[in-house]
């Protein structure tokens, strides 16, 4: 642990649980500069996560030496393609505990989460009786919490819009929690499906996933589960999230933009009509009509993103070699050293959990007469790289008043170093504007 | 610090002090706009005499760009005929495409008076939209009330 990376402060220094110099030497991109040679601290892996060069070489090796459209042709490197974008599909599987057969590759969360909605809409006039299933429709209702992505939000609200069904949500607290009082009320046999996120990417608030599972399970109704925030930042199994669907993407956890997953339990699954439609997940294909792959393949229509996805499959075995427990120590210990650190400064308000309980990486605050923007552009004149606005969480900040915040997000390379300068930084804004 | 270059005296100073601020009757026509990026938005009101602004009042949450924009908009038009102060709004755009092009200021001087303080933020792409969404919502404000009082520019 080097001095940098290590806490300051009077006491007893914490060492970090990951070698932060070490990791970061893995980032190229962490050795520029910005604004005029400052050292880029990076912030903003809430966002988009930075890539390591272990990721970028997985990219460089499949287009140099495999290049291939995957499931087509009989030559080698169609071999091998096939190969290796099956391989990366049991890699990414096994790190959130899943056979291969229920991994589904997406663009992205949001694709993930559409490609859910609207097979849920499309039951209703599917052919096959078995893909009616899960159909939707009047008198349905769909729940979501306050605290969603507007991509866990504004797609059920379409799905609604679709299908006459109706939107219900459950609230939050004034600490920044899911108010699951009135659970049992609002899930209830009318629900078809709950969509609920485990870690707020606004709040850092991590959702207590199994009392949501357990009610909608006793209802018959389903559970999609976004993981965007959680998946790349904490252990996550599938089995023992109890959920139907985990949705997740690559591009937040180290992995490269263009790839997302969609987890669903097989026999779900198995009795989704198909999203989007075209090659590759066809069985048999006549002019009046055709029939479909089982999962995962129904759900990937045309050639995939082979080469993201075994990058996605190197990120998670970089994040496999670190140790995910590891991760979200080091975060922890991250976070709750950012908390101290804010709270010492007058005029810094948290939104979201004051301290590290059942909270992740994403700290989000205002600062007193300085708008979100303002307080980001100082930042950003430092060589701080943070986030300002909703954060795609619009009814979260009206929830709590403000019109936006101002939101620091830690990962693998963040250090006590980092944390120094966003401190250092929100209090040259508070200078800059003549607030203190 | 590159800061000075966009948070410019006069800016600052419009922010602390705005001119013309507040929701104000009588008005022509009354819009609402957003930036949806950050969510700032403006509520602004378009009072008519014949085809002169004769006052914008405007409420609205925003960063120091944005309300700083629109309270030098409120100097800049409040008074002139409507098709000038249009014009002016086109001026001010072309600052905001400038990306800090000092020559492109120095040119449009006389047209912005102090909105010529604006052409720093011209090199940050993400604040463009914070200058100039008083200007959309006055442009769009000044076509309803024409259409609204029979007027045309």
């Amino acid at each position: 642990m080097t001095a940098t990376a290590s806490r300051p402060g009077t006491g007893a220094q914490t060492p970090l649980p990951l070698d932060v110099e070490a990791i970061r030497a893995d980032f190229p991109i962490l050795g520029r500069t910005v604004r005029d040679g400052k050292r880029l601290v990076y912030l903003d892996s809430g966002a988009t996560s930075q890539k390591p060069r272990q990721v970028l070489d997985a990219e460089r090796w499949f287009y140099e030496n495999v290049n291939a459209a995957p499931h087509r042709g009989a030559h080698q490197l169609a071999e091998e393609a096939t190969g290796a974008y099956e391989e990366a599909r049991a890699t990414i599987g096994a790190f959130i505990g899943a056979p291969e057969r229920e991994i589904v590759f997406t663009r992205n969360t949001t694709e993930a989460i559409n490609l859910v909605a609207y097979a849920l809409s499309n039951a209703a006039t599917a052919k096959e009786p078995e893909f009616r299933t899960y159909a939707v429709g009047q008198g349905d209702e769909i729940v979501v919490t306050e605290m969603e992505h507007h991509a866990d939000l504004v797609p059920w609200q379409q799905l609604c819009e679709r299908t006459g069904a109706t939107l219900r949500w459950l609230g939050l607290t004034d600490d920044g929690r899911l108010d699951l009082s009135d659970l049992a009320t609002v899930v209830n046999e009318r629900t078809k499906l709950v969509a609920v996120t485990q870690q707020s990417n606004i709040l850092g608030t991590i959702n207590p996933i199994a009392p949501i599972v357990e009610r909608a399970h006793e209802v018959g109704a389903l559970v999609l589960v976004d993981g965007a925030q959680s998946v790349p930042h904490q252990p996550v199994d599938v089995t023992e999230l109890g959920a139907d669907f985990l949705v997740f993407s690559g591009h937040k956890m180290l992995g490269p933009t263009g790839v997302g997953v969609l987890w669903g339990r097989y026999e779900v699954l198995d009795k989704l009509p198909p999203f989007l439609t075209g090659g590759s997940m066809i069985e048999v294909v006549r002019m009046e009509g055709s029939t479909f792959m089982p999962p995962p393949q129904r759900f990937e229509a045309g050639v995939p993103m082979t080469a993201q996805v075994i990058g996605l499959a190197a990120a998670v075995d970089y994040l496999q070699a670190l140790g995910m427990d590891k991760v979200q120590a080091h975060e922890e210990a991250i976070t709750g050293y950012a908390l101290e650190k804010l709270a010492e400064i007058p005029g810094v308000t948290v939104i979201g959990p004051p301290d590290t309980v059942a909270r992740g990486g994403a700290v989000s605050f205002t600062v007193e007469g300085i708008h979100p923007h303002d307080v980001g552009q100082v930042l950003d004149d430092l060589g701080i790289a943070v986030r300002v606005g909703h954060h795609c969480a619009w009814p979260v900040v009206r929830r709590y008043g403000v019109p936006a915040t101002t939101r620091a997000t830690f990962y693998v390379h963040t250090g006590y170093d980092d944390v120094d300068a966003l401190a250092d930084g929100i209090r040259a804004a508070q200078k800059f504007f003549g607030t203190v | 610090m590159q800061l000075e270059s966009m948070y410019q005296e006069i800016i600052l100073d419009h922010y602390k002090n705005p001119h013309g601020r507040g929701l104000r009757d009588p008005f022509d026509a009354e819009v609402h706009h957003v930036n949806p990026t950050c969510g700032d938005e403006v509520t602004l009101r378009v009072k008519l005499d014949g085809d002169t602004v004769a006052d914008v009042s405007y409420e609205g949450m925003g960063c120091s760009i944005s309300q700083a924009s629109v309270s030098a908009m409120y100097d800049l038009v409040v008074g002139k005929p409507v098709t000038e102060a249009l014009e002016t709004g086109e001026h001010f755009m072309t600052l905001m495409q400038a990306k800090g092009d000092p020559a492109v200021a120095e040119k449009l001087e006389d047209e912005l008076e102090d909105a010529v303080a604006f052409a720093g933020v011209s090199k940050y792409p993400a604040r463009i939209k914070c200058a100039l969404m008083s200007w959309m919502a006055l442009k769009d404000a000044s076509a309803r009330a024409l259409s609204a009082t029979g007027g045309n520019a």
